[in-house]
């Protein structure tokens, strides 16, 4: 009879409330986008606080030498502090540049290529800092006396 | 507009400095003499000034990435957004007529 009746796709009723349909690929975008804002906060406090002792204090960029580092470190508020920077401005900082990448590279590969690299970055800068952070030593042998950390048993 | 393509370029910048940064403060687990020999380099004048935008790119990102979080949470955001770049603007001359003086005599001032 009236033609197409069967091969009609089903319509709603009309004023039928409407029905999200249910992600199939996971909220990882949702979740990252969250991420970039929480963490953002976050960051000022650090970075801000990381740029005034460091830059603004004393003599600012001239004090810092070894010893500097060394002050800094036997204190484990700096060490949190300073691991807590480094992962979360790398994660940001990563996230936000995949996000670049997937908006600018077109072809498969050179997306995958770039972001390849990027986790590559991310993998050798994370874990090098954090070790960094965690196995300093102020007082090195054989360094030279007046170099080393003012309270090394050395001085 | 713009200040979207601003908060992608100094992000960026920022990022890459990060990476660099790491590195250069890892010297410290080389030797006491790598490490200052690299961050004397830091204290130079041209540094000095590339320090200088560098901050002004940070500044700027965190001062416009509050903007933007409350553009999406705040719910007169969307409607104060353009007043809030001008806020933003005005706090990143604050701070960074509070930063630039102390940070150029440190730089240029005697210092060693
Ligand atoms: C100082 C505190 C910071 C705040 C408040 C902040 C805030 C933000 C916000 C809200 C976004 C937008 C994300 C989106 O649109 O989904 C963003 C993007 C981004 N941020 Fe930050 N951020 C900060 C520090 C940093 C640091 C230290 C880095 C580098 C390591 C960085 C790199 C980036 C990059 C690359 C993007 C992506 C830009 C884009 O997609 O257009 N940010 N930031």
């Amino acid at each position: 009879m009236a033609y197409g009746t069967s091969a009609v796709a089903k319509v709603d009723a009309p004023r039928s409330p409407y029905v999200r349909r249910r992600t199939t690929r996971g909220n990882y975008e949702l979740y990252s986008w969250v991420f970039m804002r929480a963490s953002g906060v976050v960051l000022i406090v650090l970075i801000f606080g990381h740029l005034f002792v460091n830059l603004m204090v004393g003599e600012g960029v001239h004090a810092i030498d070894f010893g500097f580092v060394a002050g800094k470190w036997a204190n484990p508020l700096w060490q949190v502090w300073d691991l807590l920077m480094l992962w979360l401005a790398m994660i940001h900082g990563t996230n936000g540049v995949r996000t670049i990448i997937n908006d600018y590279a077109q072809k498969d590969l050179t997306r995958g290529v770039l972001k390849s690299l990027l986790y590559l970055a991310f993998v050798i800068v994370v874990v090098l800092g954090t070790l960094v952070i965690f196995t300093f030593d102020p007082c090195p042998v054989n360094a030279p006396e007046h170099l080393i950390a003012s309270f090394c048993p050395a001085r | 507009m713009w200040s979207w393509v601003a908060h992608r370029v100094t992000g960026v910048l920022i990022f890459f400095f990060l990476l660099v940064h790491v590195l250069d403060t890892a010297l410290v687990r080389v030797s006491p003499e790598a490490y200052n020999a690299v961050i004397g380099t830091y204290q130079t004048p041209i540094m000095g000034l590339g320090e200088a935008g560098l901050v002004a790119a940070i500044v700027f990102h965190a001062f416009n990435g509050l903007r933007i979080i409350l553009v999406d949470f705040w719910a007169k955001g969307p409607k104060y957004q353009r007043v809030m770049l001008w806020v933003v603007l005005g706090l990143f001359a604050v701070t960074m007529a509070g930063f630039l003086p102390r940070h150029l005599m440190n730089v240029f001032g005697g210092g060693h």
